[in-house]
């Protein structure tokens, strides 16, 4: 139905003629921003309703001496569900080192949270269906509970800055009460919020994803980036770490891309590296966490989504 | 009445403390708004900013924001 729409709108409106080339963009562009906004509102609005439920307090102490690997599955999963700002990461972090949570199982926390969002998941799902969209909350957890279980196995607290270990505040924080009603509302901000943030990235990026989807030669990356090239998969992630963009801005371009050939592990794991590492995040964590301890974190990070990006062109 | 706004001075602790500022004036209320950076300070109360703090009580704490009429709401849950 949504497909009768876009194609009534691009041929009978707006008058193109039918196959023609840029008939076919706008019909793509028009077809995808509506699926694409539509699922944000819904699912946004669930997750954020879900996410009320799991304050930053009640995570911290769900995993307060936990043992690691339970403590790093654990940490990786409530990484997904709890709410929080990146300004945030520094209290938070030295609020899970004072309730004596292992550094590794934090880690866990640290890396699934920014990876596995509520746009990334809709964004995935809209573009590539459940399946995908599951194969990388999935890897994406992966990667969360193996970093943090080899940052944990590393011993690596001597380079946290000593003041967060000094840090004593002696009082459970109190978890503000919520009745239903508050959730609602706040749900409804926030999924108004996430929108009039993202918009404008996702038409710009599903616009240059209509413009490979008409005008990129079919298979057009294969020869260069595709599953028989070994060094596709470390390429797009070393491009991808320094890079930085919300899942809004690199999906609707990544799923071009893979129109046009890129091997769906490539583009994970570029996706995975993007959204993972950014240099903000770098600066904000550059407060608790000296410099070698940043690097450890940057290069395990690395050489796990590149490990993902290659079990997924061998599988998939 | 005390009114403690706290964040290290993110974009959406801005935005909370222009709330904030927004609310007591249209309240017309008697207040004094301040901003706490520093980090100590902030973790006596919550460890996920942006915060709000009225009379030494945590109102609200972490994302999403309220909007103008729940921090309206919030303050005046104080004021008496």
């Amino acid at each position: 139905m949504l497909k009768d729409f876009a194609d009534y709108i691009t041929y009978n409106i707006i008058n193109l003629e039918y196959g023609s080339r840029l008939g076919d963009v706008l019909e793509f562009f028009i077809y995808e921003t509506i699926k694409i906004f539509f699922l944000l509102t819904v699912i946004i609005f669930v997750i954020s309703l879900i996410r009320s439920f799991f304050p930053p307090e009640k995570t911290k102490r769900i995993l307060s001496h936990k043992k690691e690997f339970i403590g790093n599955i654990l940490a990786a999963l409530l990484g997904i569900v709890t709410p929080f700002c990146s300004c945030s990461a520094v209290p938070l972090f030295i609020g899970f080192v004072e309730a004596g949570v292992p550094l590794g199982v934090t880690f866990s926390f640290l890396i699934s949270s920014p990876m596995i969002n509520e746009v990334a998941v809709v964004l995935l799902f809209g573009l590539f269906g459940w399946k995908v969209t599951a194969i990388y909350i999935g890897a994406g957890l992966l990667v969360a509970i193996f970093g943090g279980l080899v940052i944990g196995k590393l011993k690596l607290e001597k380079w946290v800055e000593e003041y967060v270990y000094k840090f004593h505040n002696g009082h459970e924080y109190e978890i503000i009460k919520q009745t239903f009603k508050d959730r609602l509302q706040y749900a409804k901000m926030n999924t108004l919020d996430i929108l009039k943030r993202v918009w404008l990235f996702i038409v710009i990026a599903i616009g240059i994803g209509g413009f490979i989807h008409g005008y990129v030669p079919q298979d057009f990356l294969t020869h260069y980036a595709g599953k028989g090239n070994v060094f596709a998969v470390p390429a797009a992630v070393l491009i991808g770490v320094p890079l930085y963009s919300n899942a809004a801005g690199v999906i609707p371009i990544v799923y071009a891309l893979m129109e046009k050939g890129l091997s769906m592990g490539t583009v994970l794991a570029f996706m995975m590296a993007v959204t993972a590492l950014s240099l903000p995040e770098m600066i904000i964590l550059r407060k608790v966490l000296k410099v070698p301890l940043l690097g450890v974190f940057v290069g395990i990070m690395t050489v796990t989504i590149i490990a993902v990006g290659y079990l997924f062109n061998a599988i998939l | 009445m005390e009114i403690k706004v706290l964040g290290p001075g993110c974009p959406n602790c801005q935005k909370m403390e222009e709330l904030t500022r927004k609310a007591v004036e249209q309240l017309g209320i008697n207040a004094n708004v301040e901003k706490v950076k520093d980090i100590v300070e902030i973790m006596k109360y919550t460890m996920s900013t942006p915060g709000l703090v009225v009379n030494g009580k945590l109102k609200h704490s972490g994302k999403p924001l309220p909007n103008l009429e729940k921090v309206k709401e919030l303050i005046q849950q104080e004021s008496d």
